[in-house]
C-alpha cells in the first residue's frame, strides 16, 4: 500500500489542505507536542533494555523468545483443553448411544450440550486467555523496566 | 409466493437506516485511512459488534436453522464451530496480527516473508475466496425476497448489490463499521424476538399438534412444488398425487402409493399433493424419522468423520477469511484487538442460541420443506404456519428483515475487504481506486450469482471456510508463531491446500451429475486438506531454510511485544497507539467519532 496521497510526488500547484484526501506529512498542520526534557520515570536501564531488544542482541533475543514461547504455550494449552471437549463429545456420542439418547428434564441432553453449553464455555476460555496473556505481557514489561 | 406487505416495509426500513447511517458516517470519511481502516480508532466494543455483524452471514441466519431442520442435532456443530473459530482467532491471531501492521493477508505475507510473488498469490486467492463467499450471500438475498414477494430472484440480488455498493463507495471502512455494528443488533433482535413470541404461542397450545416421537407428518392437505430435481424416500408408506414427472414418467394427476423405504425421483417442475396425516418423504440421505434426527452421531463412522472435518474447517477457517482479517486493523492496538475479539465471542454465543430453536420448530411445523430440501427458507415461513394472519406476517417480516440485514452486512464486509485488496495491490491505492475496485468486485459475483444454481447456504459457506482453512490458516499460524517459515513454504501450502479443496469441489460437482459416487469426505474435505497444507508448509519451509527472512526476530518482536513498549509501527504515518485504551480517548466521547483528530 502506498502511504502517499495522489500526486504527493508530482510537481504542481499546492492544493488547499482541506481538499487533499491524505496530505503528505510535511503539509499536515503540526500537532501540538508536549516536550519532555527529562522523564524521571524512565531510568537509563530501561532505555538500554529496550535498545537491546530492538537491536536484537543476544539478551534481547532471549527476552523476546521467552515471551513468544510463554504466549504460545498459553494459547496451545487452552486450545488443547477446548479441543479435548470438542473432539471428545462426538466420540462419546459415537461410542455410547445410551449417552446420546439421555434425556434431562424432558429435553435431550445432547441438544443442551451442543446448543447451549459450548458458548459460555468458549467465552470463558477466551476470557481466561485474555487475562493470562495480558499478565504475560505485563510481566515482560516489568522485566524490561526493572 | 404470497405477498407479505409487512416484509416490504421492514426491508425498506432496514435499507433506509443502513443508507442513512452509511451516508452520515460517509461525510466524516474523506481520507484514505478512513476508507481502508476507519482511521484505526474504532472502540473495542463497537468494533466487536461490527465484527459480529460482519461474521453472521446469511448462512448463520438462515442456513444453520435449515440444516438443523434437515439433519438434526449434528448440525449444531456448525454453530459451535463458527464460535470456536473465533476463539482460535483470539488465541493465536488477534493481537499479533494487529501489531504486525498488516491490513490484509497479502500484506501480512509481504511484511512477514518479504516476497512480492507470494503477495500476488495471496491476492489472487483472496479475490477467489471472496467471490466464493459473496456468491451464496447474493443468491440467499434473491431467495429471501422471492419468499415474501412475487419478484424474480435476481432482483433481490441486485437490490443488495446496489445498497452495499453505495455504502462502501460512500464511506469505505468507516461507514461500514458503523453500519455493521448497527446490523449486528438488528440481526439479534430479528432472530430473538420471533423466537420468544413463537415459543409463547406454542406454550399456549393453539397450534397443530405434532410430536417428536413420530416421523414428520403433514398436519393438513399440502401441495409442494418441486423446483429442482430431488430423490425422495420415506420410512412409511406415502400416498401422493402428482402433476409432472415422477420416476422418469410423465404423470398428470395420477395418485401414487410409495411403499416404505423406497426411493423415487421427482423432476423439477412437478407438483405433489399430500393428504393430511401423510408421513413426509425427505430428500434421500437426510434424517427421515425424528429418532436419528434427535440423536447425535447416528450416522456411523462417516458421520463422525464428517463432524470432525467440519469442525476443523470452521475452527481454522475463520482466521483466514478476508473480511474478518481486515476488521482487525481497525483496532487501535493489539490489546484492544484481543478485547474486541473476546467481546465477539459473547455476541456470537448469544446469537447462535436462536437458530437452534427455530430450526427444531421448523422441523415440526413446516415439514413440507423437507420434500424439496430447500430448507434455507424454513424460518421465514415458520411464523405464518404457527400464527396465521397479521401477527404471523409481522413476525415473518421481522425475520426477513434480519435475513436481509445479514446479506447486507456480510456482503459489505466482503466488498470492503476485496476492494481494499484490489485497490492497494493492483491500483495505486487512492480513494478513487478504492471506488473503482468496489464497483468491479461487486459486478462479477453478481453476474455469477444469476448464472449459477443455488445450494444450501450453510454448506456453501462451509466450503469457503474449508478453502480458507486449507490456505491462509496454516500460513497465518506459522507466520505468527514459527521462525522457520519461508515464502516458498507458504506459497506451496497455499497452492497445495487450495488446489486440493478445488479438486474436491470439482470432483463433487462431477459426481453429482454422474450418479453421486463421491464419498462424504469429498463434500467436506477439510479433514485431509488442512493437515496436508500444514505438512506442506512445514516440510517445504524446512527444505528452503536459506530463504528465511533475515529480520525474522525483529518481526516476531513487533508482533508479540506488548503495545506499551511501542515496537509496532503502522505504515501510513499515524502514530502507534501505545497510550491508554481508546475507550477513554477524549475525541471518542459518547462513542462518536469526532472530526478533529
Amino acid at each position: 500500500m502506498s502511504g502517499n496521497g495522489p500526486g504527493a510526488d508530482s510537481p504542481g500547484p499546492p492544493r488547499p489542505p482541506n481538499n487533499d484526501p491524505w496530505p503528505p506529512v510535511s503539509t499536515r498542520p503540526a500537532r501540538r507536542r508536549r516536550v519532555v526534557l527529562a522523564d524521571p520515570q524512565h531510568p537509563v536501564t530501561v532505555v538500554r533494555t529496550i535498545v537491546e531488544i530492538q537491536e536484537q542482541t543476544s539478551v534481547g533475543e532471549v527476552l523476546v523468545r521467552n515471551l513468544v514461547r510463554a504466549q504460545f504455550r498459553l494459547a496451545i494449552g487452552l486450545s488443547v483443553a477446548v479441543s479435548v471437549l470438542l473432539v471428545g463429545l462426538p466420540l462419546a456420542y459415537f461410542l455410547s448411544p445410551e449417552f446420546a439418547r439421555l434425556t434431562v428434564f424432558g429435553v435431550r441432553l445432547s441438544w443442551l450440550l451442543l446448543g447451549v453449553v459450548p458458548f459460555p464455555l468458549l467465552f470463558g476460555a477466551g476470557y481466561w486467555f485474555n487475562r493470562l496473556a495480558e499478565r504475560n505481557e505485563r510481566d515482560f514489561v516489568n522485566m524490561v523496566e526493572s | 409466493m404470497d405477498l407479505n406487505p409487512w416484509a416490504i416495509a421492514t426491508i425498506a426500513v432496514v435499507a433506509a437506516v443502513t443508507f442513512y447511517l452509511g451516508f452520515h458516517s460517509s461525510r466524516l470519511a474523506n481520507t484514505t485511512p478512513d476508507f481502508l481502516l476507519a482511521r484505526r480508532l474504532v472502540r473495542s466494543r463497537r468494533n466487536a459488534a461490527a465484527l459480529a455483524g460482519d461474521y453472521l452471514s446469511a448462512s448463520s441466519f438462515l442456513g444453520i436453522a435449515g440444516l438443523i431442520m434437515q439433519s438434526g442435532v449434528d448440525a449444531l456443530w456448525y454453530s459451535v464451530g463458527c464460535v470456536a473459530g473465533y476463539l482460535a482467532l483470539l488465541l493465536f491471531v488477534a493481537a499479533p496480527l494487529r501489531r504486525s501492521g498488516a491490513y490484509t493477508l497479502p500484506d501480512f505475507a509481504e511484511i512477514r516473508l518479504g516476497s512480492m510473488g507470494l503477495r500476488r498469490l495471496c491476492t489472487a486467492f483472496t479475490v477467489f475466496l471472496v467471490a466464493f463467499y459473496l456468491l451464496p450471500q447474493l443468491q440467499g438475498a434473491g431467495l429471501t425476497l422471492a419468499t415474501v414477494m412475487p419478484v424474480p430472484s435476481w432482483l433481490g440480488e441486485a437490490v443488495v448489490v446496489v445498497l452495499v455498493t453505495i455504502n462502501v463507495l460512500g464511506g469505505g471502512m468507516r461507514a461500514v463499521t458503523v453500519v455493521q455494528a448497527f446490523q449486528y443488533w438488528v440481526k439479534l433482535f430479528a432472530i430473538a424476538a420471533p423466537t420468544f413470541v413463537l415459543i409463547a404461542v406454542i406454550a399456549q397450545g393453539n397450534v397443530p399438534s405434532t410430536s417428536v416421537s413420530a416421523p414428520p407428518m403433514f398436519s393438513r392437505d399440502t401441495t409442494v412444488s418441486v423446483h429442482t430435481t430431488v430423490e425422495l424416500s420415506a420410512g412409511a408408506p406415502v400416498r401422493v398425487r402428482a402433476h409432472g414427472t415422477v420416476d422418469d414418467a410423465a404423470v398428470d394427476g395420477t395418485t401414487f402409493f410409495w411403499p416404505a423405504n423406497t426411493s423415487h425421483t421427482v423432476d423439477a417442475g412437478t407438483t405433489l399433493d399430500f393428504p393430511a396425516g401423510t408421513v413426509v418423504p425427505v430428500v434421500t440421505g437426510e434424517a427421515r424419522d425424528n429418532g436419528p434426527w434427535l440423536t447425535p452421531e447416528s450416522g456411523g463412522t462417516t458421520g463422525l468423520l464428517g463432524t470432525y472435518s467440519m469442525l476443523i474447517a470452521l475452527c481454522l477457517g475463520a482466521m483466514g477469511l478476508p473480511h474478518v482479517l481486515v476488521r482487525f486493523y481497525t483496532n487501535p492496538s493489539g490489546r484492544s484487538a484481543r478485547r474486541s475479539t473476546l467481546h465477539v465471542l459473547l455476541l456470537l454465543g448469544l446469537f447462535y442460541l436462536f437458530p437452534t430453536i427455530l430450526g427444531a420448530m421448523s422441523r415440526l411445523y413446516v415439514p413440507e420443506l423437507l420434500v424439496t430440501g430447500q430448507t434455507n427458507a424454513s424460518i421465514l415461513l415458520l411464523p405464518q404456519k404457527l400464527l396465521p394472519g397479521a401477527a404471523g406476517q409481522i413476525l415473518g417480516a421481522i425475520l426477513v428483515a434480519g435475513a436481509f440485514t445479514a446479506f447486507l452486512s456480510t456482503s459489505s464486509g466482503l466488498l470492503t475487504a476485496v476492494a481494499g485488496v484490489l485497490s492497494t495491490d493492483l491500483l495505486p491505492g487512492r480513494v478513487r481506486d478504492f471506488r473503482w475496485a468496489t464497483v468491479l468486485s461487486c459486478l462479477v459475483p453478481m453476474a455469477l450469482a444469476i448464472v449459477l444454481p443455488a445450494e444450501n447456504l450453510a454448506l456453501t459457506i462451509g466450503l469457503a471456510f474449508t478453502l480458507a482453512a486449507s490456505t491462509f490458516g496454516p500460513v497465518l499460524l506459522a507466520g505468527i508463531w514459527w521462525r522457520g517459515l519461508t515464502w516458498v513454504g507458504a506459497a506451496a501450502g497455499i497452492v497445495v491446500g487450495g488446489g486440493l479443496v478445488i479438486a474436491a469441489l470439482v470432483l463433487n460437482v462431477i459426481s453429482q451429475f454422474t450418479g453421486r459416487w463421491a464419498p462424504p469426505l469429498l463434500v467436506q474435505p477439510a479433514l485431509i486438506t488442512v493437515p496436508t497444507a500444514f505438512l506442506v508448509v512445514f516440510l517445504v519451509s524446512k527444505a528452503t531454510a536459506r530463504h528465511r527472512p533475515r529480520d525474522v526476530n525483529r518481526l516476531l518482536l513487533r508482533m508479540h511485544a506488548p503495545d506499551t513498549l511501542g515496537f509496532f509501527q503502522d505504515r501510513d504515518g499515524t502514530e502507534p497507539d501505545s497510550g491508554p485504551d481508546p475507550g477513554d480517548r477524549p475525541n471518542l466521547a459518547n462513542g462518536k467519532h469526532s472530526r478533529s483528530t
